[in-house]
Order: structure tokens, then C-alpha cells, then sequence
């Protein structure tokens, strides 16, 4: 993994437009949120994958639009919250 | 191996994830040649269709529902994981199909892997391998077919010989093998899995430096919190112009030849009972149904081929948050807009939301988003309120669907209060790359619309006509030998019986006749209003007639009223069947028309109770 200087986020606090490198994802021990988690490392946020936020909604950003790999999904504040990221310089 | 087993594969399946193309590779190698019915037990759509293959054999093919994976998180998924387990009632398969988007494979390659898990023979079809070269992604095919351990084979579904290689391959005998048990994978297997897509990915596939997807270039200006929304608002304007507009266009040529059936048969058939029944009960009736079909094709068309293009995710996105507000999420935006066409394909289409409050509510409400059926009792009544006065009457008609939309975005609101449900609603939601929609599978779509139609116009509508023109032509056993025919009937009958219930808000007793197969369908409203007035002898009346009927005897206050009821009322048998039938409960059926009933009639009361006292003041 490549070193930087800047401390992991969430993905819900990366800046629009911001390319970011994926480290890790929390995982809930249990419950509907493991399930939906699992969907997300099914989906493709797995570490070591770039994504970037393309476009928030109208209003309190959300929900927003991630892009990763070649596939652009629409996640909620909370679905994002899930994934760690690391901002590209 | 065993030689043993060797045979030409007879049934197939198609499995992929959502928008990998898959169903117009399905419309391309079995043409019109489909059934569309539901998997037994659930309501998730099944598809099967016949192909031929290169060397001329048949072969069966299943169109699995969309899954992003085995692990099922909705009906649809649940149900393609049942049928490739070998968990349900269908045929075992002897060769799944894995559709892949050759654009998209980073994605769509896992499916692929967890699929061959299951031990079933197996090829994999790219597809989409046009628009990958035209990106620049350059796929080493026989690597990754040498990686992936299946053959793999280009497909492009929107060309006529895109599968040419795909049918050629079914002509090669296959071992029979059935599925070994399938055990759910956890995180740390989807997190192996995950690792393997990675590194074959890398061994098989050259992308580009820079993305060459203009996705992401479209989608700055498409979902900007402003130009998005003016984007949107832009559209559905459009859209329903061109309902309006070139769907009365069309329907006018319906009602020309349901006139000329009409005149047709009057002057072939001599007069009589049997006449009656043919010219007013069937041709009035189900030709007056007929006349909003073009208004439910267009709308339809519009539909289909914005989501085909990718565009309505993006709506569903813009519109997400302050539909959360309201208690329902994005997803809900493509039923709600299919109901302004019928509530019913709109209800069907709720099945996309995986959040069974988000979609509950969303049935609840797709009743008073103003179907088509509703156009022709508007019409009627606003050309009656407003003679020669256009601006006024579009006005009133935009009101009235303005009007629907707040009331359901209340009720949703109200559903989400009294459920108390803390959990979270999940978005989670594929936005797909944009692209031209398939003519092809636009066709197949709007064809499958029409015949939910045609087959409600010629069941419960044609049904309902017929006793409706019975009621009113059977003489009621109290008849009087003064009242008019109408009068005594059984119908008029049933009019004074409901009188008692709706003359507190202005409906006098034809309304209240007419009202009766309305509420089992609410496009006969008009038709059984011509009916009751022709059945009085005002023959003249009937038609364009009878807006001047209704806009000299009744009073603004029944108009309105009657306006605010059609919003309103629960009056479309077919819809309660549907909703019991996406619910599995009697319930929520009962739910939906008791309040649509309790609405209607408060609504109706208190427009009826206010006109009349201001129109005497």
C-alpha cells in the first residue's frame, strides 16, 4: 500500500471529485448492516481499489454517487459510512 | 469423466448481474418467441423463451432475474439462487450462460466465479464487446477463458448476428453434471474471491490510461443539484406533453373507429335486445377504454427508453433525499412515474426495492398518482367547468395531479410516522453507464405493457360492461309505469340505494349509477354516464353531448366534487387484485381501499359542503 500523509476517512467525509484509494471496511458484528456490508465488498469496494465521489445529492450530501472500477452506485450517507478510504494525492 | 453422459444441452439459463444486457441477449436469440409468467409461489417475473441453434435444434432458455449475487438480498436474487441450486421447480439446467458486460468485468466477473463454484457447465458470454473496443478495453478472451477455466464467447445483444457464436457453441454435446450443494459464502470467502477478480483482471484485461466512458462527463451535469433537477423537470414535462398531446392525437382515430364498428353493426343487426348488448354494452364500452391506450403506450415508451439509457437511476438519485423526507427513497421514483400510466405495472414495478416498509408504502400510494383511466373523467368535467377557457382547464388539470402527488407524499409520510421503524433504508443502487436503448428490446417491453392492458379491457372490463349494461336494462320488480326506463331498472334501483351515501356530497343519481362499475374500473365512468343519459332518451346528449349536459344541470358544486372523488376513490378492481397479490395479504388491500374511500369522501364532502355555501353566499 502506497504511504501518504493524510489519516483515513470515511467515505461519506471524502471530498467531491477527490480520486481515493479503498483500505478497509468496517465490518458490524451482526445484523441487517453486516449483510449490507457484505453487498458492498460483493459489489467491488474491496481495498486497493480507487473510487472517487462524482456527484452528491440536493441537499446535506446525500446520497452520493461513487465511482469504482467502471461501475457507478448511489449510497447513502450511512451505506458509505462502511468504507474507509485513503485520499490519493 | 464419465463418457457416459454426453447430450445436447435442451435447457438453459441466462444469469448476470443487473444491466449487463442481459435480457436483450435474451430478446435477440429468442425474438418474440417468449412467455412471460411468475416463478411459482413468488411474484418475481420469469421469462422463458426458444431458440434455435446454429445446427437447427430448440433449445429453452430462461432469463434468470438480475443478481449481483448468490447471496440473495431480494426475491429476484433469492430466486435465481434457488433455480441454479437446484432449490426450485424448474428443469435442470444443463448449461448456465454467465452474461458478463465486457465493459464492466471488474464487476461482473466475480458472479462469474461464484457461479462455477456450483460445478454446472458453464460458458461465459461477453457481451457488450462493441462498446469495450470502442472504450479501448482491450480483453485477451482466450487468457481469460484459460483463467476462468469455461469457454468464453463475444456477444453483442444489439446486433442481429451478435450471438451467431453463442448459438454455434450450443451444438456441441455437453456432460450432464447438476449442481454441487452451494454453501452461502461469508466475508472472508467474498474477500478471497474479490482477490482472485483482481489478479485475473489484471492477467486478462488492458484498460485504457483514461477512461473513455462518458458516464461520468454526462453525469457532472445530469445529477448537479440544479441543472439535474432542471434536466428532470424538463423531461417529464416533455413526457407528458406528448402523452397529451400526440395520445389524444391517436385516440382520436379510436373513437372514429369505434363509431364506425358501432354504426357497422346498427345497420347489419336488426334491432333488438341482443343489438343493444353489442353496440352500447360491448362496443361503447370497451371501445371507450380503448381510447387511452395510446396515452398508456406513450407514456410507457418514455419510460422504457429512459431507463434503458441509464437516465432514470440518475432521476431516482436526484430525487432520493427529499423523497426520503416523505419516508420512501429513490428507488421508489420509477413505480410512482409508471402509475401515472396504471397503478398496476407501477405496483408491479415496486418489486425493486428491497426494503419491504419503503415498498408497502409505495403500493399504498401509487393509487393516487392520476392513472390514464382518470384522463377521460377530467377531460369531461374540466371541459365542463371551463368552456373555451384552455389555459384555465390545463391549469385545473395540472392541479388535479399536483394534487394526487402531495396527498401521497402525505400518506407516505403518515405511514412512516405510525411505523416507528428506526432501521436505516438502504439506497444502494446501480447507476449503469448510459447508452441508446435497444429498439429491439423497447419493442418487446411496451408490447408486454399493452397486453396487461388488453387483457384487463378484455376480462374485468368487458365483464363489468356487460352486467352494467344488464342492470340497466332489466327492469327493476317495483317498476313504476311513469319513471323513465333508467329509473326502473335494477340500476336505478342501486343509484337511489347509494344516493342515500353520496347525496351528502353533491352526487345525484346518475352519478351515483354510474359510480358503480367505476369503482371496479374508473375508465367506465364516462361511458356509463353516456349511458344512463342515453337510457333516459336523451340520445342527442350522449358523446360530445354530454359536457353540455353536465355543464348546464349540474351545479359547480357537484363538478368539483366529483373531480375530487375521481382523485381520490378506490376505483380499480384489477389494482386490488394486483396489490393482494404483490402483498400476499387481504390486509393490506382492505387498508388501501378503506383509506382511499375515507379520503375521497371527506375530500368530496368538504369541496361539496364549501362551494355550495359560497355559491349561495
Amino acid at each position: 500500500m502506497p504511504a501518504t500523509l493524510s489519516a483515513p476517512l470515511r467515505l461519506d467525509q471524502l471530498p467531491e471529485q477527490q480520486w481515493a484509494l479503498v483500505t478497509d471496511i468496517t465490518v458490524p458484528p451482526h445484523g441487517p448492516d453486516r449483510e449490507l456490508v457484505l453487498r458492498l465488498v460483493e459489489l467491488g469496494f474491496v481495498p486497493g481499489e480507487r473510487l472517487r465521489i462524482v456527484a452528491e445529492g440536493i441537499a446535506g450530501r446525500d446520497p452520493l454517487a461513487v465511482r469504482v472500477g467502471h461501475t457507478t452506485f448511489a449510497l447513502r450517507k450511512h451505506e458509505a459510512s462502511f468504507i474507509l478510504v485513503e485520499p490519493l494525492p | 469423466m464419465p463418457l457416459t453422459s454426453l447430450a445436447f444441452p435442451a435447457h438453459i439459463a441466462l444469469l448476470g448481474n443487473p444491466n449487463c444486457g442481459k435480457t436483450a441477449l435474451f430478446n435477440l436469440l429468442t425474438g418474440s418467441r417468449q412467455k412471460v409468467a411468475n416463478y411459482a409461489g413468488v411474484t418475481v417475473e420469469r421469462k422463458e423463451g426458444t431458440l434455435r441453434t446454429a445446427g437447427g435444434r430448440r433449445v429453452k432458455v430462461l432469463d434468470l432475474p438480475g443478481a449481483y449475487s448468490l447471496n440473495a438480498l431480494s426475491n429476484d436474487e433469492a430466486v435465481t439462487r434457488d433455480v441454479i441450486t437446484g432449490h426450485s421447480a424448474e428443469a435442470v439446467l444443463d448449461l448456465l450462460v454467465c452474461v458478463t458486460d465486457a465493459t464492466n468485468l471488474r464487476l461482473h466477473l466475480r458472479m462469474v466465479l461464484e457461479a462455477r463454484q456450483l460445478g454446472l457447465p458453464m460458458v461465459v458470454a461477453l457481451n457488450k464487446m462493441d462498446r469495450a473496443k470502442k472504450l479501448g478495453i482491450r480483453i485477451d478472451v482466450e487468457r481469460l477463458a484459460q483463467e476462468l477455466g469455461v469457454p468464453v464467447i463475444a456477444t453483442v445483444s444489439i446486433q442481429a448476428n451478435g450471438a451467431q457464436e453463442l448459438l454455434a457453441a450450443l451444438d456441441k454435446p455437453l456432460a450432464r453434471r447438476t449442481a454441487s450443494t452451494w454453501k452461502a459464502p461469508d466475508l472472508d470467502d467474498v474477500r478471497t474471491t474479490q482477490h482472485t477478480v483482481q489478479r485475473i483482471f489484471r492477467a486478462a484485461i488492458q484498460e485504457p490510461t483514461v477512461d473513455a466512458d462518458p458516464s461520468e462527463r454526462i453525469d457532472r451535469v445530469i445529477m448537479h443539484p440544479f441543472w439535474g433537477l432542471l434536466i428532470l423537470g424538463v423531461v417529464l414535462f416533455v413526457t407528458f406533453i406528448s402523452v397529451f398531446s400526440v395520445g389524444a392525437w391517436l385516440s382520436g382515430y379510436i373513437e372514429l373507429a369505434t363509431a364506425w364498428v358501432a354504426a357497422l353493426v346498427e345497420t347489419s343487426m336488426a334491432d333488438g335486445l341482443l343489438r343493444g348488448l353489442v353496440v352500447e354494452g360491448i362496443i361503447g364500452g370497451v371501445g371507450g377504454v380503448f381510447v387511452f391506450l395510446p396515452q398508456i403506450l406513450i407514456l410507457f415508451l418514455f419510460i422504457l427508453a429512459l431507463e434503458a439509457s441509464g437516465y432514470l437511476p440518475r432521476a431516482a438519485f436526484l430525487l432520493d433525499k427529499p423523497m426520503s423526507r416523505a419516508g420512501l427513497s429513490g428507488r421508489s421514483f420509477i413505480p410512482l412515474l409508471s402509475s401515472f400510466a396504471c397503478a398496476i405495472p407501477g405496483i408491479m414495478a415496486t418489486r425493486s426495492i428491497s426494503n419491504w416498509r419503503d415498498r408497502l408504502t409505495t403500493i399504498m400510494i401509487a393509487p393516487l398518482m392520476a392513472c390514464s383511466a382518470r384522463i377521460p373523467v377530467y377531460t369531461l368535467l374540466i371541459a365542463a367547468l371551463f368552456p373555451g377557457e384552455p389555459l384555465e382547464a390545463t391549469l385545473l388539470m395540472i392541479g388535479l395531479y399536483v394534487l394526487g402527488i402531495v396527498c401521497a407524499m402525505a400518506v407516505a409520510w403518515v405511514m412512516k410516522r405510525s411505523s416507528g421503524s428506526r432501521q436505516h433504508s438502504v439506497l444502494l443502487m446501480e447507476l449503469p453507464s448510459y447508452q441508446w436503448p435497444d429498439l429491439r428490446s423497447l419493442a418487446i417491453g411496451l408490447y408486454e405493457r399493452a397486453m396487461i392492458f388488453l387483457k384487463r379491457v378484455g376480462t374485468i372490463i368487458l365483464a363489468l360492461t356487460i352486467i352494467m349494461w344488464a342492470l340497466y336494462t332489466i327492469p327493476s320488480p317495483r317498476a313504476h309505469a311513469e319513471g323513465t326506463p333508467i329509473q326502473n331498472s335494477l340500476a336505478g334501483e342501486i343509484g337511489r340505494a347509494l344516493n342515500v351515501v353520496f347525496a351528502p356530497i353533491g352526487f345525484n343519481e346518475h352519478i351515483s349509477i354510474a359510480l358503480v362499475p367505476g369503482m371496479a374500473a374508473r375508465e367506465v365512468v364516462v361511458s356509463s354516464l353516456g349511458l344512463v343519459y342515453a337510457m333516459e332518451g336523451n340520445e342527442a346528449e350522449v358523446g360530445t353531448q354530454l359536457e353540455a349536459h353536465i355543464a348546464r344541470e349540474w351545479s359547480l358544486a357537484t363538478k368539483l366534487s366529483l373531480l375530487l372523488w375521481i382523485v381520490f376513490a378506490p376505483q380499480c378492481l384489477s389494482t386490488f387484485v394486483t396489490v393482494k397479490r404483490e402483498t400476499n395479504s387481504w390486509k393490506y388491500m382492505w387498508l388501501m381501499g378503506g383509506y382511499l374511500f375515507a379520503l375521497a369522501y371527506l375530500a368530496s364532502l368538504f369541496t361539496y359542503q364549501l362551494t355550495t355555501y359560497l355559491t349561495a353566499h
